[in-house]
């Protein structure tokens, strides 16, 4: 495995005594709010050796962003270091000036920030965003010199042809090229801490493979230490040798991240390590009895108690017998793309794809950003209309529905969408949103519907005093499983899930998951289930059909597929899940 | 779990106190937090601020001006005597005479009315239009959108005061409603612009992709998702442009076009205090104090409610 032999001449490193490059002790982060100070990062200690290579995980608001920044003294808005030390080579840099910090950022912390897509301007080339950075660090003087170095930089950032790439703009490269220039510019200096705070939780995870290898080979040339900040367990075991976890703006475990993921302490990291997807884990199976309401028990993600297991058993053979609710036949989408005056290109987005999916099972359609997997979603759902082939659900060919029987349709077949901000009309109070689509079809009166609404909000284990708040006002799972409920208002057949716990943070994700499998066993749903991330798929799908460039590379049963990949794609997919290989601590 | 054996562990393992590191449930609602829409947020946030309780403590006065003029003077605008032209205040008329031999306090009393008129009818005329071809253009796209479009762009050419004076040279009456639809005329495009481009973002959002899978109209979309979305920018540009309006009805005034001079309004006061400017400022100088504190009032009001309903101070969590 590759990151046994990547690790290991660090591993060496760590055991020398010496200095710690970077200490923080009992650092606090305050954030002003118009009701005062809120504490976001309380008292948190982190010590790293030079050439280490640390994680900080946790999830969304554990203060671990924050933690990053405030070491290089890039607090956004109204942070403020409140408390404790940040001892960078034994100098302490809340106290540093202005001047001082800007002399170290660059020169001696690297930055690699989460999003490739916005942390380049768009209006200079990349060579004048590498030249500058180089000048800024004095790294080399002179017009020559410096650009010689910026092709340089490139080069060792991964990009073969750097001198023709110079004079190109950020939106001619793609999300990896991007975060390779990024990455080239923090290690431009060669700076002895380099921090990456989500570097390539934007990207595919084939490129984020590829860049993440590309960046610790890097970093162990120069004896760098890599400060990771990630929300995947997997990624941190695969990537860092030690592990800090924080919750809740303090840390609540540290130490060797293979010690810490095979025997968590903390009741925290053991819910963490239990809820994180890998290749280990099996399907969730429902721990309700088929269509009956009792005990809304959740399951922990690869339990094998016996039980299930039988459970799983039946859910196959139910599988088998089923018959196909959903029949998707050589379908395809071809856009036009205005090319700038009347020429106009054809893209096809969706190529011949055909799949099924048998009544009351899960269906994943999986695949990288641009694979046409979002499109089939819309189009299954008829939000935009069919080029070629057909879809049929129940026997009704969708494409050929007009008016009432479009509208009628809509009731059938629902969706469930990636970003629980957006989905969400922030106007609407969240009992109006669940209740919309029983007024938009005219089902029962005012005092029904409510009635309704409180009882699909207790399906999605939502109390009902939720009725009156604003979305403004929830997470994003809970945003998510109000849309759920939304969906559910008019007992659909299907439902289409499309990335629709991509956005959310481990932990949760898997209670959406949860609630999704038991929904299924309760309501007989069949799930037609788009996703980028494979080790979701193996918890919750039942068949898997991947797409690359519009067509459908490879499909079969879950448990098949990732057994027995057939194809290089799939291979490459499974290959390149962060920690697919780790054993977890259960 | 295999071992909780914590003598197992490796020295630099360190796990958090359990006392001093409580977890809660995952993903909890805080029920006893009171139910807030964005509002609620924005009405939170104004109430707050020093400048939003200026603001409308000037224009709840000015209103209350409009209304009941008599409640403030009980001398008659209109009696004039020729004996105290442009003299300065005494006891019962402290700012003085105009050149009419008018009490000035008196005639800005009453001439509020006028004034505000003008600025809050055209400024609904104006949003209301604004709203709907805005959103139609916005929400519809197509032929309808670059015909209105195209449309607003030949008004937006035309200054507002050069097209007033054209207009109201040509109508034969010239009351506030008049007044105020000649000046709706040539600024309802720069409403109906900021409504088409915020219609526009709320249009490409996923709740409206949502209702659409519902089976919700189109237009049922546009009245209940994309309206209510989309407003907040047009509220701001309403707030200041009522100043403007007023400003603009004493510019047309002053001009001798606005309102005609038997109508009491600071535009005409101003207007007929012009002349005597040299020897007496004062008939001229108390109207357009009256004029800029009433717009400044509904400036720094704009200024709040932009602050307040900015979207990315919306953002709370």
């Amino acid at each position: 495995m590759t990151s046994e032999t990547t690790t290991s001449p660090r591993a060496e490193r760590t055991g020398e005594p010496g200095a710690p490059l970077l200490e923080i002790k009992g650092l606090k982060i305050g954030f002003k709010t118009q009701a005062g100070y809120v504490d976001a990062v309380r008292g948190v200690d982190i010590t790293m050796r030079q050439g280490e290579s640390l994680a900080i995980v946790g999830e969304s608001g554990s203060g671990k962003s924050t933690t990053a920044t405030s070491i290089i003294d890039l607090l956004p808005g109204t942070g403020q270091v409140t408390g404790g030390q940040i001892l960078f080579d034994g100098k302490d840099l809340t106290k540093a000036s202005a001047a001082e910090m800007q002399a170290i950022r660059g020169r001696e912390i690297g930055y690699v920030p989460q999003d490739p897509m916005s942390n380049l301007n768009p209006v200079w080339s990349i060579g004048f965003q590498v030249e500058e950075a180089i000048r800024a660090n004095g790294i080399a003087t002179g017009k020559q010199a410096v650009r010689a170095r910026a092709i340089e930089v490139l080069k060792e950032a991964g990009l073969g042809d750097a001198d023709q790439r110079l004079k190109q703009f950020p939106h001619q490269f793609s999300g990896g090229m991007r975060q390779r220039v990024l990455i080239g510019i923090g290690l431009s200096s060669r700076p002895k801490l380099l921090i990456a705070d989500e570097p390539t939780s934007a990207l595919d995870v084939t490129v984020q493979r590829r860049i993440l290898d590309h960046l610790e080979s890097l970093t162990r040339d120069y004896g760098t230490s890599v400060l990771f900040i990630t929300h995947d367990l997997g990624l941190a075991a695969e990537r860092a040798e030690k592990l800090v976890v924080m919750y809740k703006g303090r840390v609540v475990e540290s130490g060797p991240s293979k010690e810490i993921l095979a025997n968590p302490q903390h009741p925290y990291t053991k819910r963490l390590v239990a809820a994180a997807p890998s290749l280990a884990s099996r399907r969730i199976q429902s721990t309700i009895e088929p269509a009956s309401t009792a005990d809304l028990g959740v399951t922990a993600a690869g339990s094998d108690d016996a039980e299930l297991i039988a459970r799983a058993h039946q859910r196959e053979e139910a599988g088998k017998a089923a018959a196909d609710y959903i029949t998707v036949d050589s379908l395809s989408k071809t856009y036009r793309i205005r090319q700038g005056g009347f020429k106009t290109t054809e893209l096809k987005a969706v190529d011949e794809v055909s799949f099924r999916i048998p009544k009351g099972t899960t269906m994943a359609l999986v695949g990288e950003s641009g694979s046409g997997k979002s499109t089939v979603a819309k189009l299954v759902l008829q939000l935009e209309s069919i080029t070629s082939g057909t879809v049929s659900i129940g026997g009704q060919n969708v494409g050929a529905l007009r008016g009432k029987e479009l509208f009628d349709f809509r009731r059938r077949v629902q969706p469930v969408f990636q970003d629980p901000y957006g989905s969400l009309d922030p106007m609407y109070s969240v009992g109006n949103t669940i209740a919309e689509p029983l007024a938009t079809h005219g089902i029962g009166d005012r005092a029904s519907r409510q009635a309704r609404v409180r009882e699909l909000l207790d399906q999605v284990s939502l109390p009902a005093s939720t009725v009156n708040r604003y979305p403004n006002e929830l997470s994003g799972g809970q945003r998510q499983r109000i849309a759920v409920a939304r969906a559910l208002a008019l007992k659909p057949d299907v439902i289409v899930l499309d990335e629709a716990v991509s956005a959310l943070d481990v932990l949760v994700q898997g209670q959406i998951l949860d609630l999704l499998t038991d929904l299924q066993t309760e309501l007989g749903l069949t799930y037609l289930f788009i996703t980028h991330d494979l080790a979701v798929v193996r918890l919750i799908a039942d068949n898997v059909a991947v797409m690359q460039k519009g067509r459908i590379v490879e499909s079969g049963t879950t448990d098949d597929i990732f057994a027995q990949p057939s194809k290089q794609y799939t291979r490459e997919l499974l290959e390149a899940i962060p920690g697919a290989h780790f054993e977890f601590g259960r | 779990m295999p071992s909780n054996d914590s003598s197992a562990l490796s020295a630099d393992h360190f796990v958090a106190d359990l006392e001093e590191t409580p977890i809660r449930a995952v993903d909890a609602i805080d029920e006893s937090e009171k139910p807030r829409s964005s509002w609620n947020d924005a009405w939170d946030s104004m109430k707050r601020r020093p400048t939003f309780w200026i603001a409308a403590g000037l224009i709840l006065v000015v209103v209350v001006v409009a209304l009941f003029p008599g409640l403030f003077t009980s001398v008659d605008p209109r009696a004039a005597e020729l004996t105290k032209s442009n003299q300065g205040g005494e006891s019962g008329h402290l700012l003085g005479f105009t050149l009419q031999g008018a009490d000035v306090f008196s005639r800005i009393i009453w001439g509020t009315r006028a004034s505000l008129t003008v600025g809050l009818l055209a400024t609904i005329i104006v949003t209301l239009v604004g709203i709907v071809i805005g959103s139609l253009a916005g929400f519809y796209g197509g032929w309808l959108d670059a015909i209105v479009s195209r449309i607003g762009d030949i008004f937006f050419a035309i200054p507002t005061v050069l097209g007033a004076i054209v207009l109201m040279s040509i109508l034969p009456t010239r009351t506030p409603l008049t007044v105020a639809l000649v000046l709706s005329v040539f600024a309802w495009p720069q409403i109906a612009r900021v409504m088409r481009g915020s219609v526009l973002s709320a249009r490409g959002s996923d709740y409206v992709t949502a209702s659409a899978a519902l089976g919700v109209s189109r237009f049922r979309i546009l009245l209940r998702h994309v309206v209510p979305n989309a407003i907040t920018p047009v509220i701001v540009v309403a707030t200041v442009s009522l100043g403007t309006f007023i400003v603009a009805e004493a510019t047309l005034s002053f001009l001798g076009i606005g309102l005609p001079p038997s109508t009491m309004s600071w535009g005409n006061d101003i207007n007929a205090a012009r002349t005597s400017l040299r020897v007496s400022p004062a008939p001229l100088f108390w109207p357009a104090a009256a004029l800029s504190v009433t717009v400044l009032s509904f400036l720094l009001m704009g200024d709040v409610v932009r602050d307040a309903l900015d979207p990315k101070a919306r953002a709370r969590r």
